[in-house]
């Protein structure tokens, strides 16, 4: 057995203990497919360096010791969720904690006709069949080992859900909350979100940690837009030192749908993020960025795939990170124009900011285009802070130090400033700030 | 309130300024004119504490104090202020934000305390009709897609609203047509005081109709090849530099 088969074992025993205990176990049809998730993560184990999607990005300081699955019962305190909230966002809201659904910590009331917020647990124990069927399908071939153990222990998550035409106008945050159960434990959320046909909303995706405690979080979110459907969905990932985060976006585009997806990496924590967007029908339109700060020994890794599968899709995305003291990032995206989608149109672009001499960045904007009238442009950069732009701010007073941060906090804006609604926006930009604070060294200039 | 002596400044060991005096009082404005490369702007970014100019020589008093062991900031807060010859764009980083931070940067250095909002937009009005600057300008990135005028024009504002005790304006005047130049000299005459001094960086004459110094000096080959009043601009633009350096010879 090789180290990465032999990785995965703790865990694919872990779930066969538990597999009658999930939700809904005994419906055939979902039992079948944890089963054959099961099988996947046995046969493929965790991946390792030597997997070309993995290459700068060792789940070692995950595999040094083994998290046990959290079980259902826990509970997050009402005091922790409150001081956590962001200032003046009005939006319903659907609380986990270590992946489980807490209903007397959530806030669904007034949710308009023909919108479900819910546990995905509590869905599946209800009427498991139209929800069985529509998980694993934005997904689709499954990235990893991680994704396949999410969908073996597939059970509790959020379920939103908007009948057509139904636009919601306040958004609605799913806050998870990592470390709830104490040391040593892993938790495994599953969200599904459907909006049907010229359906809209907003929604807000928010992972914190309750404490210090090590922990690991693999969480996996799959959405499915209609034909003219428009998501308005933020990543926000804010996670302490000690909390590994695998984080899955998997998302399919009818006709005309519209995806704005911005994830956001701050903390300290090791993360991995694939997304996967697939551009299934004329006209769909995704727009994929992100901001990550690394700083500390923090790694942050983002592979991102977006597959124009017609004709006439437009895909544009922009990821910025900044690094400082010994931070490590990888981002990899991948832009693939299958042969019949002609008439695409796609920009990607990744572009750095090293404060330190000691971060490192490993970037790979890759392009495959196998339609011949395309317009794709992609490119990525890696720079220090302007010499010149520095100079001019501290000749009117400004300190260094607060002089590297304007610009260091300029260089993020661009990507915080297109998130929506503004309290999320403001929170944040508050946020990334007050991580850039202390973490702007005076020799971050070139 | 300047004292330059014998100022002699390398870049990349270069010889660029190769013994410079230069003696600015109280309330005066002298023009400094000389041909392109002369040193003009190197003169200018030494006063101003810029990094990668090697002073190997002389010294340079302000107000009393060895501007040359301050740090840049230091220098801003102490009242010097450097109008630049090529505004740098700075995406991202609100030309309000500028300036309220480096206005309390100088109010916290002088021991005042900051200025509130309603304050500090009350004296960004006032300013910003002096060099006939809209509003809007406030919010946007220090620079960013400003024309060539609209640049210059946003330094003489952040010139008005710090207030220092000494400007150095390096060559506001070029790439402005006749009406910006007639405002941006209209708001830096505005600003002349007794206890204000100035030195305008330029290679035109044309400046000076509107600006009228209290002294010329002509810098060339690293040094004040020659002093005088205004006559000696007009002299100069009749003549060119090369008269200069024959009358120097
Ligand atoms: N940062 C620099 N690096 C190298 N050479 C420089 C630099 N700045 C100025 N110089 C050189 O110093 C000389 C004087 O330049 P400058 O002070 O800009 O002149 P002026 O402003 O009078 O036109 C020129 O020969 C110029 O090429
Ligand atoms: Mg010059």
């Amino acid at each position: 057995m090789s180290a990465m088969e032999s990785h995965a074992v703790p865990y694919v025993e872990a779930q066969q203990a538990h597999a009658s205990e999930l939700p809904a176990a005994g419906v055939a049809a979902l039992d079948r497919s944890r089963l054959e998730a099961l099988e996947i993560l046995g046969e493929r184990g965790l991946p390792s360096q030597h997997d070309e999607d993995w290459k700068y990005t060792s789940i070692k300081p995950i595999t040094r010791s083994r998290f046990s699955p959290a079980v259902s019962g826990v509970d997050c305190s009402e005091h922790f969720i409150a001081a956590s909230a962001i200032d003046n966002l009005d939006a319903w809201q659907l609380v986990f904690a270590d992946g489980f659904h807490l209903p007397h910590r959530s806030k669904t009331d007034g949710l308009p006709e023909g919108v479900q917020v819910t546990g995905l647990a509590e869905a599946l124990t209800q009427d498991p069949a139209p929800i069985v069927d529509r998980l694993g399908f934005a997904m689709g071939e499954m990235p990893h080992g991680f994704s396949a153990m999410n969908s073996a222990f597939v059970g509790d998550g959020a379920l939103v859900e908007v009948d057509p035409g139904v636009q919601l106008d306040k958004p609605i945050e799913l806050l998870f909350v990592s470390g709830c159960s104490g040391e040593g434990f892993l938790s495994l959320p599953r969200n599904l979100v459907i909006l049907g046909d010229g359906s809209e909303a907003s929604i807000i995706e928010r992972h914190i940690s309750f404490g210090a405690e090590r922990s690991l979080s693999n969480s996996l979110t799959e959405i499915i837009l209609g034909k003219s459907a428009t998501l308005n969905y933020c990543c926000a990932q804010d996670q302490a030192e000690r909390t590994f985060h695998v984080g899955g976006l998997f998302c399919r585009l009818a006709q005309s749908a519209k995806f704005k997806a911005t994830t956001i990496t701050m903390g300290r924590s090791w993360v991995r993020n694939d997304a996967r967007i697939n551009l299934d029908a004329e006209g769909a339109h995704a727009n994929l960025d992100g901001a990550y700060l690394a700083f500390g020994r923090c790694h942050v890794d983002n592979h991102t795939h977006i597959s124009h599968n017609a004709p006439e899709c437009t895909s544009r995305e922009c990821y910025k990170g900044v690094l400082g003291d010994r931070g490590h990032a990888v981002f990899h995206g991948r832009i693939v124009v299958q042969p019949h989608a002609q008439k695409t149109d796609s920009e990607q672009s990744n572009q750095n900011l090293l404060l330190s001499a000691d971060a490192q960045i490993d970037t790979k904007p890759q392009l495959e285009i196998y339609a011949d009238d395309v317009k794709c442009a992609h490119g990525a950069t890696v720079g220090q802070l302007d010499e010149a732009a520095l100079f001019y701010l501290v000749s009117r007073g400004v300190d260094r130090e607060t002089a590297r941060r304007m610009l260091t906090q300029a260089f993020a804006a661009e990507i915080l400033e297109t998130v929506t609604p503004s309290a999320l926006q403001n929170y944040l930009a508050s946020r990334v700030l007050s991580q850039l604070s202390p973490a702007v060294p005076p020799e971050a200039v070139a | 309130m300047l004292d330059i002596k014998n100022l002699k400044v390398t870049v990349d060991g270069k010889a660029i300024l190769n013994g410079l005096n230069l003696n600015v009082g109280p309330g005066e404005v002298h023009a400094i004119m000389g041909p392109n490369g002369s040193g003009k702007s190197t003169l200018a970014n030494v006063i101003a504490g810029r990094d990668g100019y090697e002073v190997t020589n002389g010294s340079v008093t302000f107000m009393g104090n060895d501007l040359l062991s301050m740090a840049p900031e230091d220098r801003a807060r102490e009242g010097v202020f450097l109008a630049f010859q090529y505004p740098v764009e700075i995406p991202g980083v609100a030309n309000i934000a500028l300036l309220k931070e480096g206005l309390n940067a100088a109010r916290r250095h002088r021991g005042e305390t900051e200025l509130d909002a309603l304050d500090f937009l009350k004296l960004v009005r006032e300013k910003l009709k002096l060099v006939e600057m809209k509003e809007e300008f406030l919010y946007r990135s220090v620079n960013e897609g400003f024309s060539g005028g609209e640049k210059k024009r946003n330094e003489i504002f952040q010139m008005a609203m710090l207030e220092p005790s000494l400007a150095v304006l390096d060559e506001t005047d070029s790439g402005l047509d006749i009406d910006a130049l007639k405002t941006v000299a209209g708001g830096v005459n505005a600003l002349r005081s007794e206890d204000r001094s100035i030195i305008l960086v330029t290679h035109y004459q044309r400046l000076l109709d509107y600006i009228v110094p209290d002294r010329v000096h002509v810098l060339a080959g690293g040094r004040i090849l020659r002093s005088g009043d205004k006559q000696l601009a007009l002299d100069l633009e009749e003549r060119g530099y090369g008269w200069i350096d024959t009358v120097a010879a």
